[in-house]
């Protein structure tokens, strides 16, 4: 089984945090990898929360075949940051040889054009390298967005914490929200594509457990949007149709909800929103999942949100005190993060319902 | 003594003879009163007996008078087999027997210089079916949890009616974020995903009908299922179109547009709207062929509700000024929603074909959102009546068609926007519930079935050749029949508690195939859930190959 985590607070976090989280966790997951997204940037990337920032795992030659597509489209780096790599022997850990945070300026020709041309550019341009990665596996471009860094890799997380020389805190690498996992894909071959979490254009989404309708969600999907490619997973599917419910049709977040699991249609005929709520059952009807699972959600504007699958069979817990949140498959991981908290206080969401954590930490439940 | 010559018509050109004991029998009558086809008669025979009594043979003849029952030998009142002799008779002295060296389609041929015209199903056994070669092979397990499905709720509701893209959906959200909608969508009815074949009140004897009508009511109002039927080309009686019923009716249209001024002219009494309009344009048993109703079934009720007179009622192969999709679209879907002021949905019902998914996809492209169901009727349906050569030798299987068009789909990014139904042989072995799975999981959003209706009501016919005599008005079951003697032979009441039971047994199927695969919602398009033992199978409908 899976376990996945996220915190959210008012405060820069170091990603210590997040490999504490879920190693506390580690006799339910396999330990066979570790993948975080940490989104609202701190420390050397805090000046430059308005432009993108490329993450991103490669060879020598995926440096240059990167470095050649982004100077062609015209992105003018401004600052680049490595982890450092303790390549110490024993380390259960299959790295890639370098690992890429940099940030660019837009090129000039986009300077003055709206935000939504800059988003469009910017998946067209990871889709890009992306493609031109691929062959030989010369690398993996995980996210290009602003505020946004992506690491994912293939080995113990403890190690991959050692290896990135992540249990050391420090200030110059911190978010306020930082969303991690600790496994492999089981359903499907290990690429690192397939690791949670996935994000495309300032979207997150992580997932404990299994979808289904993933053949159906999968086919839909494909021909909706030229950004929802891969499917190494089951679960980019949530990404998609959170991606696609939110942002390309611009309804609000609670009808994720009601598209991934749709109310029965006995339950729909007394809702005095039986229309609309049936006209999503039957025009996203192929967004539907079923099987167990339970989702963390990340919006751009940093609103972190949960929900599970119509029948609540994989756990998910909110934990919290007045400057942080914590979201945990098992609420061991929120004791190791938040120890002193007001436990009785902790959420334990229901199968109808999705909590939403705004920027203020506010806490929204809604009621499907 | 009778003089045989050469070209007569004798028992064995005929597809049965009939095997008699005169020692069993009791000259009851039974068996020549019960066959409707006049297939049997009484006759005398002349019988010669030697007996020699003494030590010493001293042989004597002596002849007498027999009363027997002999078969008729004509091609116009020959046995079908249906076994109503036997079934009557109270000492087994009587039985058909399949010939299977019999001449039957040359010597029809050659007596009537007109094509064999006949009921029921196709008779061309192949290989195995297609369905029968696979299974439901994904089984949830572990991580993912199969359901129970005595005690879990599952949720089988299919659409009829057109589908909007989600991008066209009029939402937009209000000040407290809740989706409001600023335009109409078009009707949509979400029903039981199998639906009760197009069977006309002509087709079938009006006790046969009013059996399935009431069947269908009960379901609906008793049990809890949303299962429509569809009414078949001819119209339906006054009074269940002024009824509540007619709700749970899908009206059709064919090309003879039979029954339709009744309806027309019912309009302004309807107190509730059917729920669709199925069109017409094909039927996979007899591709290319319209409707054929045999004046022998004219009775005058069906004048009545047809507005004809008695003759042979021959629906034109395609619907008379209407040369183009585009037409069809346009003229004939638009005056049909129209005519409900657009509040039921309209579908279209072809026959399978090569060229089903070019027709799909021009429905599907469609920008009108008009066209609310794609009903894709495969060779192994039945029919009423039809061209023997039509039946035997024209046509397309369902399976592959209907994975076609769903995959034409998917590659448009539209999927389930036209609703696909499909349909021709399904239940052929009596397993609705496994056939109707199977054709979900690979595309179709529900399936509709006719001659399974038939089987449960009785009938005796099957697909090598078993009484198929639908066309003639004979049926021995009461089932295709307007004679009032044949009709009575039926008992409405007992049919429609056999098609609801039938119904309810379907149903906990279903969800036993639903729950090991963890799914509460039909798995429209779930073809990983498939596998299949044959290759060629596999690779055709892109399923898993297993082994």
């Amino acid at each position: 089984m899976c376990r996945i985590g996220a915190i959210k607070s008012l405060d820069y976090m170091h990603p210590s945090m997040a490999l504490k989280l879920m190693r506390s966790q580690q006799e339910g997951h396999d330990n066979s990898g570790f993948a975080m997204v940490m989104q609202d940037l701190g420390g050397i990337f805090e000046p430059y929360k308005h432009l993108p920032t490329l993450s991103m795992a490669c060879t020598d030659e995926g440096i240059r075949i990167a470095e050649n597509i982004l100077h062609e489209i015209g992105f003018r780096r401004i600052v680049q940051w490595s982890p450092v790599a303790n390549d110490w022997p024993g380390l259960n850990i299959s790295a890639m040889p370098n690992y890429v945070f940099e940030t660019f300026n837009y090129p000039y020709a986009y300077e003055h054009l709206g935000q939504k041309e800059k988003e469009e550019l910017l998946l067209d341009t990871r889709l890009q390298l992306r493609e031109a990665l691929e062959p030989n596996e010369e690398g993996f471009a995980y996210s290009f967005w602003p505020d946004v860094i992506t690491l994912k890799e293939i080995g113990d997380p403890h190690d991959i914490g050692t290896y990135f020389n992540l249990w050391e805190v420090d200030d110059r690498f911190t978010a306020k929200v930082i969303t991690a996992q600790c496994r492999q894909n089981t359903n499907y071959d290990i690429v690192r594509y397939a690791a949670h979490p996935f994000h495309t254009q300032g979207y997150t989404v992580l997932a404990n457990g299994e979808n289904t309708f993933y053949l159906k969600n999968k086919e839909f999907q494909q021909g909706l949007h030229r950004g929802y490619i891969g499917f190494e997973s089951d679960s980019q599917c949530f990404l998609y149709t959170l991606h696609y419910v939110h942002r390309q049709l611009g309804w609000p977040l609670r009808y994720f909800k009601h598209t991934i699991t749709p109310l029965p249609f006995e339950q729909l005929e007394s809702r005095a929103d039986k229309n609309q709520l049936m006209g999503i059952r039957q025009s996203l009807a192929h967004l539907e999942i079923n099987g167990p699972n339970a989702i963390i959600g990340l919006l751009p504007d940093n609103t972190m949100f949960t929900c599970c699958d119509a029948k609540k069979l994989r756990p998910i817990v909110i934990g919290h005190d007045d400057r942080t949140v914590v979201f945990s498959s098992e609420v061991c991981g929120i004791n190791e993060i938040l120890p002193d908290r007001d436990w009785t206080t902790d959420i334990y969401p229901g199968e109808r319902e999705t909590i939403a954590i705004n920027d203020k930490l506010e806490v929204q439940r809604w009621k499907q | 003594m009778e003089t045989v010559k050469m070209n007569n018509v004798t028992a064995n050109d005929l597809p049965w003879k009939i095997i008699y004991d005169s020692k069993r029998c009791t000259m009851c009558g039974s068996c020549i009163a019960t066959c409707s086809f006049r297939a049997i008669k009484m006759k005398v025979e002349r019988r010669r007996s030697v007996v020699s009594e003494g030590d010493f043979p001293e042989p004597k003849a002596s002849f007498s008078a027999v009363p027997v029952i002999k078969q008729v030998n004509s091609i116009r009142d020959f046995c079908r087999g249906c076994g109503m002799c036997e079934k009557v008779c109270p000492n087994d002295a009587i039985r058909p027997e399949r010939n299977p060296d019999n001449r039957h389609p040359i010597i029809t041929r050659c007596l009537t210089a007109d094509s064999i015209k006949r009921g029921g199903r196709k008779n061309l056994e192949g290989a195995t079916r297609t369905l029968d070669s696979i299974r439901v092979g994904r089984i949830s397990q572990m991580t993912d949890p199969s359901l129970d499905a005595q005690r879990h709720t599952f949720d089988l509701l299919a659409p009829f009616g057109r589908i909007l893209p989600p991008g066209e959906l009029p939402f937009s959200s209000d000040n407290d974020g809740n989706l409001i909608t600023s335009t109409a969508t078009p009707p949509v009815n979400m029903i039981y995903p199998i639906i009760i074949g197009d069977m006309s009140i002509g087709a079938l004897s009006w006790r046969m009908w009013e059996a399935v009508a009431m069947a269908t009511a009960y379901l609906n109002e008793e049990c809890g299922l949303p299962v429509r039927m569809s009414s078949g080309e001819g119209g339906l009686p006054r009074r269940l179109l002024r009824s509540k019923y007619l709700k749970y009716m899908i009206l059709q249209i064919a090309s003879g547009h039979f029954g339709w001024n009744r309806i027309a002219t019912s309009m302004p009494d309807m107190i509730e709207d059917p729920a669709g309009i199925l069109i017409k344009i094909g039927q996979g048993a007899k591709p290319g062929d319209g409707g054929l109703l045999q004046s022998g079934k004219v009775a005058s009720h069906i004048q009545a509700i047809r507005g004809v007179p008695k003759t042979d009622l021959l629906s034109p192969p395609n619907h008379q000024g209407l040369y183009s999709i585009e037409e069809s679209v346009q003229k004939m879907f638009l005056s049909m929603n129209a005519a409900f002021k657009f509040r039921v949905p309209v579908a279209i019902k072809v026959a399978a074909s090569s060229t089903s998914v070019s027709v799909f996809n021009n429905l599907v492209r469609d920008p009108y959102n008009i066209v609310g169901g794609f009903f894709l009727d495969g060779i192994d349906g039945g029919t009423g009546a039809a061209h023997e050569v039509s039946l035997d030798h024209t046509g397309h299987p369902i399976a592959s068609k209907l994975r076609d068009c769903y995959l034409a789909a998917v590659s448009q990014g539209r999927q389930g926007q036209i609703p696909l139904w499909a349909a021709g042989g399904l239940g052929k072995t009596g397993d609705l519930a496994a056939d109707a799975f199977k054709m979900i999981c690979l595309g179709a959003n529900g399936v509709f079935s006719g001659k399974l209706i038939l089987q449960m009501a009785g009938c005796v016919g099957n697909d090598t050749g078993r009484c198929n005599a639908c066309n003639t008005g004979l049926c021995p079951a009461g089932i295709t029949t307007q004679e009032p003697q044949l009709a009575h032979r039926l008992d409405p009441e007992k049919v429609a508690q056999n098609i609801v039971n039938y119904f309810l047994a379907m149903d906990k199927e279903f969800k036993k195939l639903m729950a090991p695969i963890g799914n509460s919602t039909l798995p429209v398009g779930r073809a990983d859930a498939l596998i299949s033992t044959d290759h060629a199978v596999a690779d055709r409908l892109k399923i898993q190959h297993v082994c």
